[in-house]
């Protein structure tokens, strides 16, 4: 569905990633981790255009996207919940959502808010409450449904469990998981948060200063040796948890 | 500072007499050393020749006026305002009435003791309410919603009173000259408040295309005979092709960068109108605008032969208030018409669409929105406001000239929107009322007027750092979405 083909990106002159190659297939998990600044952020705006891939292809459904502006991107069907969440602060809940969906059919509109509000109920009890009074998890939930209420069919999510609370990491973690079975909306994940990431995905790649250097299943990620000591570590802690 | 401290541990719990004074004589040596050069030395020209000569008393009274001004601030500091509001108001008062040795000084007396009482009074509250910041910002918030709630009804009841104004029989010219030049701003402020209140675009060159909308109707007057009525929609046009032209390779700018810009843009106008002279008449404007007709009546006392003038029509004896009425009405409904469509827009998805890119530029795009087409669509709406308000202006005066379109205009309306609280649209009724409205009628005041004028502004940032009705509705409550759903119809979300 998605697929990136020896990606380079730059900032500048500062090469951020190094011939990236990845491939989502239609109704996957995919997750992708590595450390800070390893380019995870930047491999997931390259996909939506901001920054561009100055060598290399990004084909979504076999189309080349490499070089479109991010809102064509966006309507083709790809959604993203971006880094920091970015949520309207001064807006409503529900105006957020209904931001979310400017470029949706309008007749689907009810149908897709109820949907939200049930795989968040807690939105539904804030929906008239202002998006920058949120908790951040409460903020994690709204951006995440805000991207979904352009009935996308690939969600790419950059770190959904930044700052929260491990029980609210779970929770979004599982509903993260009902989208892709229930709604079959394909799914690219970047995270810091390895152990939850790999254990929800099908498949994982490790970033590792702009290349990839490890790709498997998750199951496979996790049981990695060199994967354990580089993202795991205290893992075991996360593990008993 | 320690040392008044110290002694106030020390000895009583009231301030150190020592410690103030020397604060106090220390603020006085700086503003005599100030002064001293800047208002004691003076060059005089007399019978050819330059010579010096001293103004020691002046230099005396600001010196002593500083530090008064100065123990005053240190007693509100320490805990006194009441005894400083106290002396401030008697010191206002006895300024007043006693004969002082210039205007200049009476205006810095008053001042002074204003701004010390006002510090006091904030001392004062201060020390009463045991609120943290973030709570005094909350309870102005809720006090924004509160005024935002009855403006449905203050709304109307002003819009009401605002077509009653020329009836009025305290309505004579000069006001409903000072309405129609608040008005004007009024218009100008909702037309700005599209860029910079819904899509957070910082314009400092607004005037720009309010100068567009001027000369396109004083030009096609001139030139092709055109009728105001035909002209105001050309000149609408002309400001949002300009609009276009500029936001086009601008809109790639963010924050202080697109505003610098814009302010280019609006210097660029005012002087290539200054410059072409062939075609705008450069520093000398164009005069003899033609004055719109009601309906094609003009308000002559003696028409042209063949021409039924708007008194004779309705058989009443010529006044020259009518044509000034006429205006009055004409600006108005502009106004309204502005109010009316910005009203509208925000409910709609590219009003909405405005809001989001204020409040998040990047989610935006993430949302598939498209931000070129959604900042000019804003830059090319309000920059049409603008130059309708241009073309009233222009046939409202008779005479354009470039002086008309500085950079002083552009910073007028943008503090109108910024002090009204940014996408206000009352607020900004009331930004325009003080900072236009006011200033005309203390035009007593004369040179100092401008010094009221920014008083007034520090004023209003200091108790409203937000602006003064900087609260924003939400365009869709939950319960209002429920409604519709009950009664059928789909809210859709893009309609």
């Amino acid at each position: 569905m998605l697929r990136l083909e020896g990606v380079h990106t730059y900032y500048g002159a500062i090469e951020a990633l190094k011939g990236v190659s990845i491939d989502v297939a239609e109704g996957e998990i995919v997750t992708l981790i590595g450390a800070n600044g390893a380019g995870k952020s930047t491999l997931l705006m390259t996909i939506c255009g901001t920054p561009r891939a100055r060598v290399g292809r990004v084909l979504f459904e076999g189309e080349n996207i490499t070089h479109m502006p991010t809102f064509e991107i966006v309507r083709r069907g790809v959604a993203i919940s971006p880094e920091g969440r970015r949520i309207f602060p001064r807006m409503t809940v529900l105006e957020n959502l209904q931001m979310g969906a400017l470029t949706a059919d309008p007749g689907s509109f009810d149908r897709e808010l109820e949907a939200v509000f049930h795989l968040f109920p807690r939105l539904k009890e804030r929906r008239d409450q202002r998006g920058g009074t949120l908790s951040g998890g409460e903020q994690q939930m709204l951006a995440i449904g805000r991207a979904l209420m352009s009935q996308p069919r690939m969600l790419l999510l950059d770190e959904p469990s930044l700052g929260l609370a491990p029980l609210v990491v779970k929770q979004i973690f599982n509903a993260i998981r009902e989208i892709n079975r229930e709604k079959k909306v394909t799914i690219f994940l970047v995270e810091q948060n390895a152990y939850h990431a790999l254990k929800l995905a099908d498949r994982g790649y490790v970033l590792v200063n702009g290349r990839v250097t490890m790709s498997g299943t998750g199951a496979e990620l996790i049981a990695n040796s060199e994967v354990r000591a580089a993202y795991l570590e205290g893992g075991h802690v996360e593990a008993r948890a | 500072m320690t040392s008044i401290a110290s002694n106030k541990v020390a000895s009583e719990p009231g301030p150190a007499l020592g410690a103030i004074l020397r604060e106090a004589a220390l603020t006085a040596l700086v503003a005599f050393l100030l002064t001293l050069p800047l208002v004691g030395l003076r060059t005089v020209e007399s019978g050819g020749s330059v010579s010096l000569r001293t103004d020691f008393t002046s230099v005396a009274l600001a010196v002593g006026l500083v530090f008064l001004g100065r123990i005053g601030m240190i007693l509100n500091r320490e805990g006194y305002p009441v005894p400083v509001l106290a002396v401030a108001i008697v010191i206002a008062v006895g300024a007043t009435f006693t004969p002082l040795p210039g205007s200049l000084a009476y205006v810095v007396i008053l001042a002074g003791s204003l701004v010390l009482g006002l510090q006091a009074l904030l001392a004062i509250r201060r020390s009463r309410s045991t609120l943290s910041l973030q709570e005094r910002d909350q309870r102005m918030d809720q006090i924004g919603a509160k005024v935002q709630q009855i403006a449905w009804y203050v709304g109307p009841i002003l819009v009401a009173f605002a077509i009653a104004l020329p009836m009025l029989p305290f309505a004579d010219r000069g006001l409903l000259g000072v309405a129609i030049l608040v008005m004007t701003y009024i218009m100008l402020g909702w037309g700005l408040n599209i860029i910079v209140g819904l899509a957070g675009l910082l314009d400092l060159g607004y005037v720009a295309f309010y100068a567009v909308g001027a000369y396109s109707y004083a030009l096609l007057a001139q030139w092709f005979d055109f009728s105001f009525w035909l002209c105001l929609p050309l000149a609408g046009l002309f400001a949002a092709f300009a609009g276009l032209l500029l936001g086009y390779p601008v809109l790639r700018l963010r924050g202080d960068y697109f505003a610098i810009v814009t302010l280019g843009f609006g210097e660029i106008i005012r002087i290539v109108l200054l410059n072409w002279a062939d075609v705008t008449g450069g520093p000398n404007g164009i005069s003899g605008i033609p004055r719109p007709s009601f309906f094609g009546l003009p308000f002559d006392r003696s028409p042209d032969e063949g021409v039924t003038s708007f008194h004779q029509f309705f058989g009443l004896d010529y006044d020259a208030t009518h044509r000034v009425i006429f205006l009055y009405y004409l600006i108005l409904a502009l106004a309204l018409l502005v109010n009316l469509i910005s009203m509208r827009l925000r409910k709609l998805p590219l009003g909405r669409a405005w809001e989001a890119l204020r409040e998040d530029d990047i989610a935006c795009q993430a949302l598939g929105i498209n931000r070129t087409n959604m900042k000019l669509a804003a830059f090319m709406i309000s920059a049409s406001f603008g130059g309708l308000a241009g073309s009233f202006f222009a046939t409202y005066q008779g005479f354009i000239s470039p002086e008309s379109f500085s950079f002083i205009e552009s910073a007028i309306i943008l503090a109108i929107v910024v002090l009204g609280g940014m996408g206000s649209q009352l607020g900004i009724v009331i930004a325009a009322l003080l900072l236009i409205g006011l200033p005309e009628f203390f035009r007593g005041l004369e040179e100092y007027r401008m010094l009221a004028f920014g008083l007034s502004m520090v004023l209003i940032m200091v108790w409203r750092p937000r602006g003064l009705l900087a609260h924003r509705e939400p365009s869709l409550l939950f319960s209002k979405y429920a409604d519709r759903l009950r009664a059928g119809k789909p809210a859709g979300g893009a309609q």
